[in-house]
């Protein structure tokens, strides 16, 4: 089972950031999802896996899951979340301000800042 | 504390200008004026203590590991320096009221100058010398921000670059002797450091950390061969110069060496480097002020002068030397300030400052004429002025000193010094005001309103004051500061009359009568001085300067050509290499942790999973496409979550996924909805082993991480065990968030409010007139619009669903603190609720029966949040604690209470409200480009009677 989720975050790993490298706003959206992905569920992993047990007290139980990682991942879902909205708005954002959905700078700009 | 207050207080008083700038300027220099008279009337308080000879104290522990405490202390020194600060602070701050035009931002000023006071005030409290180096920084950068403030003169912009630099690389080699300092004692409490004069003086290290502190303060002070930025800064407002450059910033290097003195002085080291480059500094800037046209140019070198003066008194090592020093701190200080505020008020009423313009100004202004020459007179050195007394006495120690085997030179020089100190002053008195009045002013001048000239009439009293009764006035101050300087015991004797013959009257003869003869002959030797080449500091400087900034434009140009991919490779493959090496040379126990099976569910995910990522990167192209993998995946993580034991996390990811998708899809109505081919087969190719890279490292890593078991003792189980006693909750994650680690939940959910903020302020931005607004208005949608865009099966089922999910919502959050749910989970799913009304009815519709503003939702549940956190202090507990009670109200079973229930609300409300902003944000663009706005609920309605025919008659599909 290990095997199998780390295989399946580096290969989302690997999506995300190729996603990235692409020249065009969408896809570097898509892939910073994927990457959001790979990094929450690699927080959770620190807790290493753990089937069949609850986060939730009980006397009773056999033993638990470990809770703090979890709470540290719900929180970063949301933020994910928040971060996406707000970079999908920037690319929206230059998009309509442009017209064109290009990442890189072109040289025409580049004169304009650093000079 | 009271020490600590009164450091604190600028810092504090620095919030207030920006605010009361919208009540006026006169309430704004008023609360600023009153801050530091507050301060000042603070140190009023502890000066009788002080005065008697004790040292007032306040130790406050800040990182002790470090040996970092915020300690301060007063003594006479630091009460003089903060007397002076406070001081001539709140004249300073009632002369930019009326120095500053209109169009000036005067809460700016004012905010800057508070940051400058409290640094300053910082600096000579200080009783750890860590702390001193903090504030000596703050120091350079508040008074970088006052020298640009002009922001849109070059002048100013390079003269704060170069004072910055300059200062800047100063404090670094500061800190580097404080350092060594602290090192040789073994700590760094200035008191202690003090009592160890044997021990410093004889260490090895003793000489670099002498001269690395004394280029700290040579650059401050703007001693020789560093004196060149101070002119440069005089491209700051008056007030500035006033304030900076004569009384407090310049005078912080003085400050420090006569705080050091005690362990630093009375070897030949000192006195030869710290004797020498006062008395080259005093002569050679005194001269070159006689031939600055500009009255500010003339009155900054006079500064670098005397600041000379002062640093070749503090040189000489002897107790009678350090006592005059002081002194003349106190004369410089008022005589000096004044002489810039009225040069400020020529240049403000003239509206020029260039002596060659100048002239006849005594009638026209009367009372600046009467301000300024007695200024000048007394920085000339003029009888009974207070500068003549300082002067005369610096005369006196100079006769009495030898340099190396000249017994001579020393005296003579100084009596040069104070020669043309004398031309200068009277040059500025006769060129500004005497002689004839002329009629080309660039601006009618007269005398100033009572507001200006008040300060520096204030402080032209006390240079007569002084001057006629300097035992009754100064001589207590200069007791207590000279005491504390030289560690001894000190009563100063300052008479006007020394007797026929101390030599020190006979120099000063010398020096007025030789100063009058050269200003005589001042038009001579202006040629000659014009004629004579001399090198340019700026020039030099920049000379120096340039090419390392340009070695950093290569560098930088080369790392960031605007290529955000190139970016993105680089450090992706430097943190893999990074995280290789750091493997590699690291130790790592082997993975013995027992795998976990595998079972047919968990592989099928697995499959999913492999498959939608590999199909996304071979179809990104198709953007719709992709977003509907995207939706696998996080359904696919989610299912993980929940196989894994994380029932929260997966509710959590399901409803964000949700949520996400639908912000895409809204977004990627306005985006192309293809990617082009760009990249060739190569660049491919090499983007893919980049990401397979760094994907590769990834799996290894986790891989790594799970089949190890924890190294130390996870802190798991202390939650585990205090979720239900402690937190009142058995839900072990939401205990966490809402009650363990609050403090950091309540900075998220601040986080996400921004976030929602950020994007709304985004879609104003872009619906403002514009070139995106224009666009908007003339938007031609790519793809056919759907015929019945409110389908009345969506919107009935909508409805229906609306108050289910509000119960599931309500639900979720109360069942949260025991059971998977809670505040961020059932925003989510309530925002969900909403947003399918949004899409069933239309934006404008639904908008029109929702009441609250998103803004106010998030900021009630931000505020709802820290009034949990606040809550717990009525209760006297620290902020944040949770408190739970269980109630039992027939005929239903106990139940518990809990604040952290509270808390979850406002989380809830902030994620609702941010969720929902988002949306409308996005929705709005939408209503720009000329989408049509529904009146009804539903497009078709048969009952009545409206068709799909009758749409199409309006024009509206």
């Amino acid at each position: 089972m290990e095997l199998l989720l780390a295989s399946a975050l580096g290969l989302l790993t690997t999506a995300g950031l190729y996603l990235i490298l692409r020249k065009r706003t969408f896809p570097v959206i898509v892939g910073l999802t994927l990457i959001s992905y790979a990094v929450n569920v690699f927080i959770f992993i620190s807790g290493r896996l753990v089937s069949g047990l609850p986060p939730i007290y009980n006397p009773a139980a056999a033993g638990y899951a470990d809770p703090l990682p979890q709470a540290l991942v719900l929180t970063a879902i949301v933020i994910s979340f928040g971060m996406t909205a707000v970079i999908v708005m920037m690319a929206l954002g230059a998009f309509i301000e442009s017209g064109d959905d290009k990442v890189d700078m072109n040289d025409k700009d580049e004169a304009g800042t650093t000079k | 504390m009271s020490l600590a207050l009164i450091a604190a207080l600028p810092f504090l008083g620095a919030l207030l200008p920006g605010l009361m700038i919208r009540a006026g300027k006169n309430a704004c220099a008023a609360v600023t004026g009153s801050v530091t008279a507050l301060a000042l009337l603070l140190l009023g308080l502890n000066a009788p203590a002080v005065l008697r000879g004790e040292v007032v104290q306040t130790r406050i522990e800040w990182i002790p590991s470090l040996g970092l405490n915020a300690n301060f202390f007063l003594d006479g020194l630091g009460l003089l320096f903060a007397g002076l600060i406070l001081g001539i602070g709140l004249l300073i701050i009632l002369y930019a009221r009326f120095y500053l035009s209109k169009s000036d931002p005067m809460g700016q000023f004012y905010t800057y100058l508070m940051l400058f006071q409290g640094a300053m005030v910082g600096i000579v409290l200080s009783d750890n010398i860590l702390l001193l180096l903090i504030f000596w920084e703050l120091t350079s950068l508040s008074s970088f921000l006052l020298i640009g403030y002009w922001k849109h003169l070059p002048e100013g912009r390079q003269g704060a670059r170069m004072a910055l630099t300059v200062t800047g690389a100063g404090g670094l080699a500061m800190i580097a002797g404080m350092m060594i300092l602290g090192n040789i004692v073994g700590s760094y409490d200035l008191s202690v450091i003090l009592q160890n004069k044997e021990l410093i003086q004889a260490s090895d290290w003793y000489l670099p950390a002498l001269i690395l502190i004394l280029l700290g303060c040579f650059t401050k002070s703007a001693q020789f061969p560093f004196h060149f930025w101070l002119p440069h800064a005089m491209a700051a407002p008056t007030p500035v110069s006033a304030y900076l450059h004569s009384a407090t910033m310049v005078k912080a290097g003085l400050f420090l060496m006569a705080r050091m003195w005690p362990v630093l002085a009375g070897t030949p080291e000192w006195f030869y480097i710290v004797a020498t480059a006062g008395l080259v500094t005093m002569v050679m800037a005194a001269k070159i002020a006689l031939f600055k046209d500009d009255l500010k140019a003339l009155l900054a070198f006079s500064t670098v002068s005397h600041l000379g003066l002062i640093t070749m008194l503090l040189g000489f090592g002897t107790v009678e030397a350090a006592t005059v020093a002081v002194f003349h701190i106190i004369n410089h200080a008022t005589f000096k300030a004044a002489l810039f505020m009225s040069a400020g008020i020529v240049d403000h009423e003239a509206h020029t400052r260039d002596l060659k313009r100048l002239g006849g100004l005594r009638t026209l202004m009367p009372i600046t004429f009467t301000i300024a020459t007695v200024a000048a007179l007394s920085m000339a050195g003029i009888p009974p002025l207070n500068g003549f007394l300082s002067k005369e006495l610096m005369l006196e120690e100079a006769y009495h000193t030898a340099w190396g085997p000249n017994p001579w030179v020393m005296g003579l020089l100084a009596t040069i010094g104070a020669l043309f100190s004398v031309a200068y002053s009277f040059r500025f008195i006769a060129h500004t005001f005497l002689g004839p009045v002329r009629d080309d002013y660039p601006h009618k001048p007269h005398d100033p309103g009572f507001g200006m000239w008040a300060a520096p009439a204030f402080l032209a009293v006390l240079v007569i004051v002084i001057g006629l009764m300097p035992m009754t006035a100064s001589a207590w101050l200069v007791n207590a500061a000279a005491s504390a300087v030289t560690g001894e015991v000190v009563t100063a004797k300052i008479t006007h009359w020394h007797g026929l013959y101390a030599p020190a009257l006979w120099m000063s003869v010398a020096a007025v009568g030789g100063g009058l003869m050269l200003l005589g002959g001042h038009k001579r030797l202006m040629a000659l001085w014009n004629a004579t080449p001399r090198p340019e500091a700026k020039a030099i400087f920049d000379a120096i300067v340039e090419p390392f900034a340009a070695l950093s434009r290569r560098v930088t140009d080369a790392m960031h050509d605007g290529a955000m991919t190139r970016y993105v490779a680089i450090a992706t493959l430097a943190i893999v290499a990074a995280a290789y090496y750091g493997f590699r040379t690291g130790t790592h126990a082997a993975g013995t942790r027992e795998l976990m099976p595998v079972s047919i569910v968990p592989a099928m995910g697995w499959l999913a999973m492999v498959v939608a990522t590999v199909a996304i990167m071979v179809f990104h192209r198709n953007r719709l496409f992709t977003l509907v993998l995207v939706g696998i995946l996080g359904l696919m993580i989610a299912g993980t979550f929940a196989y894994f034991s994380a029932p929260d996390l997966a509710l959590t990811q399901i409803s964000v996924e949700v949520a996400a998708v639908m912000l895409m899809l809204l977004a990627l109505n306005f985006l192309p909805k293809q990617t082009p081919v760009e990249s060739s087969a190569p660049r491919r190719a090499w983007d893919l082993a980049v990401a397979g890279i760094a994907g590769i490292g990834v799996a290894a890593l986790s891989y790594a991480l799970m089949t190890r078991n924890f190294a130390y003792d996870s802190i798991a189980a202390y939650h585990i065990a205090n979720a239900k006693p402690g937190g009142g909750g058995t839900n072990i994650v939401n205990v966490i968030l809402v009650d363990f680690r609050g403090y950091d939940t309540f900075g998220e959910i601040i986080v996400l409010g921004i976030a929602a903020l950020v994007i709304y302020a985004l879609t104003e931005a872009l619906l403002r007139g514009g070139p995106a607004n224009d666009r908007l208005l003339a938007w031609k949608p790519d793809q056919k619009r759907a015929g019945d865009r409110h389908p009345m099966m969506l919107v009935v089922a909508t409805r229906l669903i609306l108050p289910v999910a509000l119960m599931v919502g309500v639900f979720i959050f109360l069942r949260g603190h025991n059971l998977p749910g809670g505040g961020f989970i059932a925003g989510l799913v309530v925002s969900i609720a909403l947003i399918m009304q949004y899409m069933a009815s239309g934006f404008a519709w639904t908008q029109r029966r929702q009441r609250f503003d998103y803004h106010a939702i998030i900021a009630a549940g931000v505020l709802i949040a820290a009034a949990t956190g606040i809550g717990s202090w009525l209760a006297g507990v620290p902020f944040m604690t949770t408190n739970f009670a269980y109630i039992t109200l027939w005929p239903l079973e106990t139940f518990e209470v809990a604040t952290a229930a509270i808390f979850d609300l406002g989380v809830f409300l902030t994620v609702l409200g941010a969720v929902m902003l988002t949306l409308a944000s996005l929705s709005r663009i939408a209503i720009r480009t000329g989408e049509t706005v529904n009146t009804q609920p539903f497009d078709i309605d048969p009952s009545e009677g409206r068709t799909l025919d009758d749409l199409d008659a309006k024009g509206a599909r």
